[in-house]
């Protein structure tokens, strides 16, 4: 039953046929899990608020950063340094204060899944990594639950329900995750603003259908969305026989153990330098040649002076002019593409190529707090 | 000649291209010409065995490679083969 509050606040949703006194009881009774607070999850969870989802949970963990209100609307210049399902928390509940919210404030993993999945009608996956978006898969799958995805880079996204019924799984699409290293992360690759608010809504309003039962969802149908081009493209998704959604061979796993995406810090192997070294060798004037390899508009916000620039892109083009018998030390923002950068060398036959660990990122950390982090 | 449409994370292996047209008779041609053309694409597309990879799909216009020959799938003019790789951004 609705309140009489809850009629005046909802009457544009109540005077429409598609949603009415039914499919808004449907909203208020539904409970929805947001994994991930961030840029996609920041307008899904405002919107979902909004309509009167009637329980919405927040998977998060992170603490809001300076760099992350660019795009993740939800939370504010007020909220730098605060837990994001708190600062989350206080805008819906500014929205809507007639919706339940329950925070869970963790990172999902194989042993809590379950348990924190289980009470919920709908999954939207708003993270940011390979591991968890498996695992919510296999999560939905083993608990028969749709997970309604996103996923979003540079000016790019993707948007799909996996796992309803009947319906193909994440991995009917894609197997397995990706080795570490092959897919730049957003981190590195950066995210155009708008993107997620554009397709963070897509996501919202499949929840939205299929709360309500309206309309066609989008299930068994990838939406590609180039921002750029300002283009939807629509690609046919099948439910692969052989896959663990219709074998029912499901086993929750921890990708990040052997994926190595989330762990922070790997230990220092051979052929790496840490940026307080690289600091030592120049103020000691050792001879070496500094290799920033990232894309000119990255080294336009900040720059290590002695670099020399060679975008990834152009290394195999310019490895020609380079004295193989010269010592390098390459850096990028954080490692990922120096890392590739110094393999290229080496297969050239370059003996002395060292990685800058942390990259830029790490400089300005340890080195010189004046290089702007991005 | 068939379009072949580069994804965002991939460009910066075929010159920042985003999409490449190739005169070939089959997807397996098609994806093999434009490897010879950007040899970087190559590892980011095939494994060591020269398979595509597991989280990189191929499709001819809407439907996926798997689900018709495979790398033998027809090609001809008009058609546009995408390749959609795995992207996981969304809380960063
Ligand atoms: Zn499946």
């Amino acid at each position: 039953m609705l309140t009489q509050e809850e009629v005046s606040r909802y009457s544009r949703h109540l005077i429409m046929p598609e949603v009415g006194v039914d499919g808004q009881e449907k909203l208020k009774a539904a409970k929805v899990l947001l994994i991930g607070t961030g840029g996609l999850g920041a307008p899904v969870a405002m919107y979902l608020a909004a309509a009167g989802v009637g329980t919405i949970g927040l998977v998060d963990f992170d603490v809001v950063d300076v760099s992350n209100l660019q795009r993740q609307v939800i939370h504010g210049t007020k909220d730098i340094g605060k837990k994001k399902i708190d600062s989350a928390e206080e805008t819906m509940r500014d929205i809507n204060p007639l919706i339940k919210i329950v925070k869970h404030e963790v990172a999902l993993t194989s042993e809590n899944a379950l348990a924190i999945m289980r009470d919920y009608d709908i999954i939207a996956d708003g993270t940011d990594n390979f591991p968890t978006r498996f695992l919510i898969n296999d999560a939905c799958v083993m608990l028969n639950k749709p997970n309604v995805y996103a996923s979003i880079f540079r000016f790019e996204g993707q948007a799909t329900i996996f796992a309803a019924d009947g319906g193909p799984c994440y991995r009917c699409l894609y197997p397995e995750p990706p080795p570490p290293g092959l897919v730049p992360s957003c981190a590195e690759g950066g995210v155009l603003g708008i993107l997620p608010g554009v397709v963070g809504l897509i996501q919202a309003t499949e929840v939205v259908k299929l709360i309500l039962g309206a309309g066609e969802p989008l299930i068994g149908r990838l939406m590609l969305y180039d921002a750029l081009a300002m283009r939807f493209r629509e690609l046919k998704l099948r439910k692969n026989p052989e896959c663990i959604c219709s074998t029912g061979d499901v086993k929750l796993i921890d990708y990040d153990h052997f994926c190595g995406i989330q762990k922070p810090e790997p230990p220092p192997v051979v052929g790496e330098i840490s940026p307080t070294e690289v600091k030592t060798m120049i103020d000691s004037r050792q001879d070496f040649i500094l290799i920033d390899v990232r894309e000119p508009h990255e080294f336009q916000i900040g720059r290590i002076p002695t670099s020399n620039l060679i975008p990834l892109g152009e290394l195999p083009k310019r490895i020609a002019d380079l004295d193989p018998n010269a010592h390098y030390v390459l850096h990028c923002k954080m490692g990922g593409r120096s890392a590739k950068g110094c393999d290229a060398l080496r297969a050239a036959g370059f003996k002395r190529v060292f990685n800058m660990t942390g990259g830029i990122t790490a400089w300005s950390e340890q080195v010189d707090p004046t290089v702007p982090k991005y | 000649m068939a379009k072949i449409l580069i994804p965002t994370p991939l460009r910066q292996f075929a010159e920042k291209n985003n999409s490449v047209d190739v005169a070939a008779a089959t997807v397996g041609e098609a994806l093999a010409s434009l490897t010879t053309q950007f040899p970087d694409l190559r590892k980011n597309l095939f494994n060591d065995e020269g398979k595509l990879r597991s989280f990189v799909n191929v499709y001819v216009n809407d439907e996926d490679i798997r689900y018709l020959q495979k790398d033998a799938t027809a090609v001809g003019d008009g058609d546009t083969i995408s390749i959609v790789p795995s992207i996981a951004g969304g809380r960063c």
